[in-house]
């Protein structure tokens, strides 16, 4: 299958790694994958500040950057969603992108309707923080879970692991304490694990950020790059 | 009226830093709350329940006129007297009247936002009128005098310890009384109250408009004796509180319950009709019913914040919320606080007055999962975010940030050449001078750049 990355802004500068590995992950399963240089921001900081105007030119510009692609796959359950659910909502309707969009853990199980990866993370046990957008808006309720374990990882539950870790973009600079004080009631029922996954890094930015302030040494993980060490074959390592 | 809105991030940082014990009680109540709501919603097809609710609700506000002229025919049919007020001033002078018709020295209040909201006890409390709140939790927020904290569990911000320490130097019970005990002796504290007061005054859970009903959930008891023991009670409604059926009653009676407190049903349910017409009947000589419009006809009129009008008070989304459980309500400086707050206030009270509160959220989502009428609060709040940056209400620092985002987005080859400078910049010892990064800093690690960005990799090959 051929898919065209919307690598993301944060994914591009902060966790290239990750994207890299979205890259190795979907070649793995079998797809083509390309990159469309002229992408940009998805738009979301100025459609979460209220500033639908610009919002709309970003969304605009993504729509035409995307227009010949089958699948787009997103490694970001938050911008994923903005093309999603709010482009929709944005160009009155036009749901042309929204439809051939995936955010990565949608696309892995439902798209390619892969949930056994390999055993890469055979031993290894891990927390996952849902972001919000990929749990609530697209209803990703166990499509991570299915897959790390696909990949032979133990999930410990973590009770506080659907709530909000407070970053919400702007959010995060607008009411600082509230938002920091959000990310220490992740970090401070955090079970002993050696990863903490998540499918979105803004989200990850957020709580390793608050998690190094706090001199507290949680290993934060991309779901990219989570699984793609979990392809691995039994032994093998990535 | 003037709130404490504006100063909400500032409350937010202090209770969170200097008042600890307040984010504890609160996040371990609001835990407790939800978990309930989530097992009682388990037991039903919760969302047929939501769907059909909030279609009842949207019918409703949509024929308002209509089902108001309907509840006022009733009540007076039943006996009772009906009063409108369109603001705040007026509610409040209603009262006063009212008590000063019937002497009234003594009032019993059950729990009443409403009543919060237009300020009604200093205004009793001013012509030398003793209110005595009966809720334990508004009664031992009287006794702090500190205003109620949240909707439903107005004391939910303080420890057991707190009020151990409270109870014992007003009402003498031991330092380490359990809460059973503790609930006694603010009973017994209350009795005699209860018998001597002469005025009633409670709010509404509902109003039916077919039969004239006030219907109002509690679980104490109070309500109940403060409705039927005085001479005369007096039920201030918000005009948004109408049902056009006795059949509707019941059901939003059980889905009430089980929203605010995972229970199937409230313990004690009033339904009032109206005064006790015989000698022989029990009840209070005379039942007043204050309609209060006090801005929700302009809510009602706006494009989108009129879905917030569907709003049962019964604090799920306070619960659910992970902004509201770092502070409780009283960093949000208004009566209603939270999710519902942030999306009703700018509506009750003006934008430009509310302000920030359509940006007190990370908007993810929770507060609409647990509404029980679906309401869409983080899309309402994206409405009232757009309104204000149409206003000039947002740092015009943050306004040009964002368009210069637009701009760049658009033209990708500048985008490139900026994004890649500003996450190196944001990297350095710089970064702490950017305004939006210094922010951040104040409570988290900078984020760290990649060596090379994606794209570096992708032109050099991934393998």
């Amino acid at each position: 299958m051929n898919v065209a990355l919307f690598v993301t802004c944060l994914a591009d500068h902060y966790f290239a790694d990750a994207a890299a590995d979205t890259v190795r992950l979907l070649r793995h399963l079998g797809c083509t994958v390309t990159f469309p240089e002229a992408q940009t921001c998805c738009g979301q900081p100025a459609y979460n500040a209220g500033r639908q105007g610009e919002a709309l030119r970003m969304a605009r510009h993504t729509i035409g950057v995307f227009e010949d692609a089958d699948a787009v796959v997103v490694p970001s359950g938050s911008c994923a969603t903005m093309v999603k659910k709010f482009y929709p909502r944005l160009t009155g309707g036009a749901a042309v992108l929204a439809d051939r969009t995936f955010e990565l853990a949608e696309f892995i199980v439902h798209g390619l309707g892969a949930t056994t990866l390999g055993d890469g993370l055979a031993g290894r046990r891990v927390a996952i923080h849902q972001d919000c957008h990929a749990l609530r808006e697209l209803g990703l309720e166990n499509e991570p879970a299915t897959l790390l374990e696909g990949c032979g990882a133990e999930v410990v539950p973590w009770e506080a692991q659907d709530e909000c870790c407070g970053f919400g973009g702007l959010f995060s600079v607008k009411m600082t304490a509230v938002s920091a004080a959000m990310a220490d009631r992740k970090l401070d029922t955090l079970p002993d694990v050696d990863w903490v996954v998540s499918g979105d890094g803004g989200c990850v930015l957020h709580l390793d950020g608050r998690s190094r302030a706090r001199d507290m040494g949680a290993r934060f993980v991309h779901l990219a790059t989570a699984l793609w060490r979990g392809t691995a074959a039994p032994g093998g390592a990535r | 009226m003037p709130t404490g809105i504006r100063d909400y991030p500032a409350r937010a940082r202090e209770i969170i830093r200097k008042d600890p014990l307040v984010r504890e009680s609160v996040t371990g109540a609001t835990i407790a709350f939800d978990e309930k709501r989530r097992r009682s919603y388990a037991e039903i097809d919760a969302e047929a329940w939501r769907r059909w609710a909030e279609g009842v609700k949207n019918h409703t506000l949509t024929h308002l006129d209509r089902y108001l002229t309907e509840a006022e025919a009733r009540l007076e049919a039943n006996g009772a007297e009906v009063h409108w007020a369109e603001d705040a001033a007026e509610a409040r002078e209603i009262v006063m009247e009212l008590a000063q018709r019937h002497s009234v020295r003594d009032v019993v209040k059950g729990k009443s936002m409403l009543t919060e909201e237009i300020d009604l006890n200093p205004a009793l409390e001013r012509a030398r009128i003793d209110v005595l709140e009966t809720d334990l939790g508004e009664f031992i927020l009287q006794l702090f005098d500190e205003p109620p904290s949240h909707i439903l569990g107005p004391a939910i911000h303080k420890s057991l310890q707190q009020v151990r320490n409270l109870f014992t130097e007003v009402l003498r019970t031991d330092s380490d009384a359990d809460p059973d005990t503790l609930a006694q002796a603010a009973r017994e504290a209350l009795s005699d109250v209860f018998i001597r007061a002469d005025m009633g005054i409670t709010g509404a859970n509902f109003l039916v408009a077919e039969t004239g009903t006030v219907a109002l959930i509690e679980n104490e008891g109070n309500i109940r004796l403060a409705t039927s023991l005085p001479r005369v009670h007096v039920a201030i409604v918000g005009i948004e509180k109408l049902l056009p059926r006795m059949t509707d009653l019941a059901g939003f009676l059980q889905l009430t319950a089980r929203a605010a407190t995972g229970q199937p049903i409230g313990c004690f349910v009033s339904l009032i009709q109206g005064p006790a017409l015989h000698p022989e009947d029990d009840g209070p000589e005379e039942v007043h019913v204050i309609l209060v419009d006090n801005g929700r006809t302009d809510v009602l009129a706006h494009e989108h914040a009129w879905e917030a009008l569907r709003c049962l008070r019964c604090g799920a989304c306070l619960n659910v919320c992970p902004v509201y459980r770092q502070t409780g309500g009283h960093a949000y400086g208004y009566v209603y606080s939270g999710p519902i707050g942030s999306v009703l206030d700018p509506g009750l009270l003006g934008l430009h007055e509310a302000m920030p509160l359509p940006f007190a959220s990370s908007l993810c989502g929770a507060c609409f999962d647990a509404c029980p009428v679906r309401i869409p609060i983080p899309e309402l709040l994206l409405e009232w975010r757009r309104e204000a940056q149409e206003a000039g209400l947002t740092p015009w620092k943050e306004r040009a940030a964002l368009a210069g985002l637009a701009g760049m987005a658009t033209r990708p080859g500048l985008y490139r050449a900026a994004g890649k400078l500003g996450s190196r910049l944001a990297g350095t010892g710089m970064a702490r001078s950017l305004p939006m990064l210094g922010a951040w800093a104040e409570d988290r690690a900078l984020p760290k750049p990649s060596r090379r960005t994606f794209r570096e990799l992708w032109r050099a090959g991934i393998e």
